[in-house]
């Protein structure tokens, strides 16, 4: 029986769909079986994140309405041996199409045959947000240091709360820049985490590979160098049940060049 | 027949008073009966000269409960004399409604969570809240608010007019504070200050932001110790 973690966050735009393709793609890394599942129905954008876009012949309406078979929809990753699927969303329905009960049967299906089925939940606290935390047991909610965002997690988490078959949610600050922390023009973790008083899973670095690579269709977190990915590795061992320490962000570059643009004050 | 007519005539007993007149009314006959007894008696026994001022009237009805119709009636009886003033109308008696209320007006409820952006925590009397209230959060209640944490969102105290109740935090640093019906925003600059262990009460109209301890000079009935220490 697997695990079904949704990943939320109340505001757009923070990395909800980056962080599931990038945990999703972790679990399966680390041989997990894992199925992800894009409930942002009318603006699916899971399957171009994970480049599994043309793939595509049914989608999650098509199940839920019987016409066709829950395998029949699930778009196998070739990149891993069997480990990762995606099952997309609809492009043309709209978040009504579904309910959290569909949802729900669904996600108990997807349970018996996968380890984790990792949720992409919209943005937004109706139809959506409903359906996609119907089915979920665990909650991952990404936020990135901005009043906004914190402000809608705190939001979201609140409803979470409220949820009776969600366990008490995590947190993953996204998009963290340690030099704004540094000079204080951006949140900072103590801030974020006294604020909202939950769990931290883990911090991710911005990092300008992340776009590259989701613009590319292939996660980050298939980079092993990348610091963004080391963070999404680190939260799927920690998902896992690892102790994992987080990193402190005020990791230095390496490298002869890098030590030469910070001697001369340049970021790198 | 007499005899039986005065027994009956003893359910009203008017006391005259330095500051008007008691009607204690018995508890034991028909509302009907006492209605009618009244009538008779404050129509017979006073005579006042034109343009006097009215009569204070302290009703007492015992352990009799009066029904909002019941009271209408009785008031009606007795302001149509044009005389009379009701100062009040006392009874021994609370219904096991009115009962609850003022229990729970007069309770602390604690409550331990964090109240986020959204959420409503209302309560009947004061409340004692272990953990923050964030930006966007709201907490009411019918009396005071304490709260061992941060306080960021919105607090309104005496929700049904106590002007007396307050706002107390481990940290205040709210978007809005009510007190009954009197709001304040917070100032522009006052984010940048720490508010460590200070209360908000109402002083001539105005919501007040002082140090916890000026509420015992302030509001000294928060004090429900008994005895020295």
């Amino acid at each position: 029986m697997g695990e079904a973690i949704v990943i939320t966050s109340g505001k757009g735009g923070v990395g909800k769909t980056t962080t599931s393709a990038n945990l999703g793609t972790s679990l399966a890394i680390l041989g997990k079986k894992v199925c992800l599942v894009d409930t942002d129905i009318g603006l699916r954008n899971l399957d171009v994140v994970m480049g599994l876009e043309n793939r595509i012949i049914y989608d999650l309406v098509d199940v839920v309405e019987g016409r066709c078979k829950l395998h029949q929809a699930l778009v196998k990753d070739k990149r891993f041996d069997d480990l990762l699927y995606l099952l997309p969303a609809a492009q043309t329905s709209d978040k009504n199409a579904v309910t959290p009960d569909q949802m729900k049967q669904l996600i108990n299906g997807l349970k018996q045959d996968y380890d984790y089925i990792i949720i992409d939940c919209p943005a937004g606290i109706e139809q959506g947000y409903k359906n996609a935390v119907a089915g979920a047991d665990k909650a991952i909610v990404v936020t990135t240091p901005e009043v906004s965002a914190v402000r809608d997690a705190d939001r979201i988490i609140g409803l979470l709360e409220k949820e009776e078959n969600v366990e008490a949610p995590k947190l993953v600050i996204n998009r963290i820049r340690s030099h704004m922390v540094k000079s204080g023009e951006m949140l900072d973790i103590d801030d974020i985490t006294s604020h909202l008083s939950i769990d931290l899973i883990g911090i991710v670095a911005d990092d300008d590979q992340v776009i590259r690579a989701s613009n590319q269709g292939e996660p980050i977190a298939l980079d092993p160098n990348n610091r963004a990915s080391v963070a999404y590795r680190n939260i799927a061992r920690r998902i896992l049940g690892e102790t994992v320490p987080l990193k402190p962000l005020d990791e230095e570059p390496k490298g002869f060049v890098a030590k030469i643009k910070k001697f001369f004050g340049v970021r790198a | 027949m007499t005899a039986m007519s005065n027994k009956l005539l003893q359910n009203v007993i008017i006391k005259g008073t330095k500051e008007g007149l008691t009607l204690h009314l018995d508890d034991s006959c028909s509302f009907q009966m006492l209605m009618q007894e009244l009538d008779t008696k404050l129509s017979a026994n006073i005579r006042t000269p034109e343009n006097s001022p009215s009569i204070k009237v302290r009703v007492h009805t015992g352990n009799r409960y009066l029904i909002d119709k019941q009271e209408t009636e009785l008031k009606e009886v007795i302001l149509k004399k044009k005389i009379f003033d009701i100062e009040e109308i006392k009874s021994n008696v609370i219904t096991l409604e009115e009962a609850k209320r003022m229990k729970e007006e007069s309770e602390i409820t604690s409550l331990c969570a964090i109240i986020r952006s959204g959420q409503i925590i209302e309560v009947p009397g004061d409340l004692l809240l272990i953990g923050d209230v964030n930006p966007g959060g709201e907490v009411s209640a019918g009396g005071s608010i304490f709260v061992l944490g941060t306080l960021k969102g919105i607090a309104h105290a005496g929700r049904h007019g106590k002007l007396e109740s307050v706002v107390a935090a481990s940290v205040l640093k709210p978007a809005m504070i009510k007190i009954g019906g009197i709001m304040n925003r917070a100032p522009e600059d006052f984010m940048q200050e720490a508010h460590e262990m200070e209360c908000a009460f109402v002083e001539d109209g105005q919501i007040i932001i002082d140090r916890l301890q000026v509420l015992k000079q302030k509001r000294p009935h928060l004090n429900k110790f008994e005895g020295g220490f």
